[in-house]
């Protein structure tokens, strides 16, 4: 067992004639630690690139792994409306992916009436590698770039794939607060 | 292993060998040892075993025939009647009592001497301090995230000043007829989250595969866990360990299952899905248990060099074609999640403004940030984006450290800067 101690005094040895100043003289009672998941979130809050689209909404800000991201498309069929999604991020973060939900019921091929949304780096795909940011330029990219392929709602899918100028008008209307094939959804046009 | 003889008058016989090998130098024994001491030492020596299961019980009956004294045990599960082929401390009058507590009762019985505290419950209930009294963890999981929780919670103990403080965590796995052990020192070697590529986590299915078009049996599983339950709510919250609710998951994916077509949902297909269960062998649990039991002896006595000191820490071992183990060094990652980043000190005056700290960090050489992001834990200091983060934190500024914000001596804080994608730093405030 003593082993362990001076060996654990060998290497501080080392690191301390490195110039890194590891461990600290401040004694007393244990202080909170500064989790890898917090620290990991702050860094990539840091860099998102929200542009001119997106924003950003923290209820708690001491709580940033919770928070609502607002996103208003300036070109593609979702011009027009504002989409706000939830994130909700793990102790396990980046280990896992961060939890995202739509907050509005609306009519895309990709996110389901209940705001789940099929995008791949949420969920197969997603690395530790990836940021926050690799998933909210992922969400734009939805609103730009329905897939139909890949469907979630599978009959805006349908439309999509069999008329596009039909289901163009579909998305329209849905985002005024309409009703397509008898469903409504929720107004997000601005 | 049938109900034997116990052996009250052979007793001192029953260590006799053992005592040799605890008290006496051999050809690899790193120097200086004493034995005398060694053996003294171990017999003080509280010793932490987490899992009471396939891993678990041969942990229990090896550690206590090699001497340990005072072994706590942490299950929460109760017995299955499918244990019973490998789970020799478990007999069928047992199915339904807790492992923890029947595995402890039987060893403690069959070994005498031995006093072995068994905790039915999950190791998440207790906190640092219930870990703090172990010298040594040895752990037989069969889950990924348990172990992550346990390597987190040690290697967040560490205090830097305080030597025993580090607690070596002695990890066994099975999985079939493959097998690791291996000694995690923490903050000193490699941890378990360093290695987490070791382990080929499960690949998920995607989330449309599962909503339009299952293949496989475990699609409708993971379409009743993922989706269906989501929407139905059928309690509040998911027990995978509560029968009730994976009956609830198995009729649901079943149901699923008929409607496409699909063969071969079993209830314990769904407890497997849901709970990620690795199957298990009884041969390979024992060359597992064994080996970290071994290493276990070697941390307490240093009668032997160990994983972990000086080199390698990682034994791997294969069954699948005749007998092969490899031992590594597996090393420590500087930028692991977990134990990579430790708390550099930094000295402030608690009279500072918060505006005064941020704009500090330009000039210290070890940091050098022009734009630095401030979070204690729980509390956002000042985050320079997103926009609307910085606007509510910005009021911050102008608040001093110690009264202002609520600082104290000793707190961590973590830095990081937008310019320099890859650095994050954690500081330990130390008030002047």
């Amino acid at each position: 067992m003593l082993k362990i101690w001076s060996m654990k005094k060998e290497q501080q040895k080392a690191e301390n004639s490195d110039g890194g100043a590891a461990g600290g003289a401040a004694g007393g009672p244990k202080k909170k630690k500064v989790t890898a998941a917090q620290l990991r979130v702050q860094k990539d809050l840091n860099e998102l690139s929200l542009g001119t689209t997106m924003r950003t909404d923290f209820p708690d800000p001491d709580n940033i792994l919770s928070f609502i991201l607002y996103i208003e498309p300036d070109e593609g069929m979702y011009k027009g409306g504002r989409f706000s999604f939830t994130f909700n991020i793990t102790p396990n973060f980046p280990h896992e992916p961060p939890k995202v939900q739509c907050r509005e019921k609306i009519y895309h091929p990709n996110i389901d009436l209940e705001g789940k949304v099929c995008l791949n780096i949420l969920r197969e795909d997603w690395k530790p590698v990836l940021n926050l940011n690799a998933v909210i330029v992922g969400l734009q990219f939805l609103f730009l770039e329905p897939n139909a392929s890949d469907p979630l709602n599978k009959e805006a899918a349908e439309d999509l794939r069999n008329n596009r100028e039909m289901f163009k008008r579909s998305v329209r209307s849905a985002m005024m607060g309409g009703s397509v094939r008898g469903e409504g959804f929720d107004r997000v046009a601005i | 292993m049938s109900p034997g003889p116990v052996y009250p008058s052979s007793e001192p016989a029953r260590w006799k060998y053992l005592d040799r090998i605890r008290t006496r130098p051999g050809p690899f024994t790193p120097q200086p040892f004493n034995g005398e001491t060694s053996a003294k030492y171990m017999d003080k020596m509280k010793i932490l075993v987490i899992g009471a299961g396939g891993l678990g019980c041969e942990l229990l009956k090896n550690l206590a025939l090699s001497g340990f004294k005072n072994i706590h045990v942490i299950d929460m599960d109760t017995i299955d009647i499918s244990n019973l082929n490998r789970q020799f401390l478990f007999r069928q009058s047992d199915v339904g009592k807790f492992k923890a507590e029947v595995a402890a009762a039987f060893v403690e019985k069959r070994v005498k001497g031995v006093k072995i505290t068994p905790h039915n419950c999950k190791i998440q209930d207790f906190d640092e301090d219930f870990y703090m009294q172990f010298q040594l963890v040895v752990c037989g999981l069969d889950s990924i995230e348990a172990r992550r929780w346990i390597n987190a919670t040690l290697v967040n103990m560490v205090d830097e000043e305080l030597d025993d403080t580090i607690k070596p965590l002695i990890d066994g796995g099975t999985e079939g007829f493959k097998g690791q052990a291996r000694v995690i020192l923490p903050n000193i070697t490699s941890c378990l989250e360093c290695q987490l590529d070791m382990h080929a986590p499960r690949a998920a299915v995607p989330l449309c595969t599962l909503a339009s078009i299952p293949r496989q049996p475990e699609h409708c599983i993971e379409w009743a866990h993922v989706i269906a339950w989501d929407k139905e709510k059928p309690f509040p919250q998911l027990d995978k360990d509560d029968p009730e609710h994976i009956t609830w998951l198995y009729q649901k994916a079943l149901l699923r299952a008929q409607e496409f077509n699909i063969s071969g949902v079993t209830y314990s297909l769904t407890q497997g899905v849901v709970k990620n269960i690795i199957p298990a062998i009884a041969a390979t649990n024992s060359v597992i248990a064994a080996a970290c039991c071994n290493e276990a002896l070697k941390i307490a006595t240093n009668c032997a060099p160990y994983l972990g000191y000086p080199e390698n820490n990682y034994m791997m071992y294969s069954g699948n074609d005749s007998i092969y183990t490899y031992t590594f060094k597996h090393e420590k990652k500087d930028d692991c999640p977990v134990c990579g980043v430790s708390a550099r000190e930094l000295t402030v005056d608690p009279k500072w403004t918060l505006q005064e700290l941020v704009d500090s960090f330009a000039t210290r050489p070890e940091a050098q940030l022009k734009k630095p992001s401030v979070r204690a834990e729980g509390k956002t200091l000042y985050m320079q984006s997103p926009p609307s983060l910085e606007a509510q934190t910005r009021p911050n500024l102008e608040k001093t450290l110690a009264e202002g914000l609520g600082l104290v001596d000793g707190q961590e804080i973590g830095v990081t800067d937008p310019a320099f994608a890859t650095v994050s730093f954690k500081f330990k405030l130390k008030f002047t």
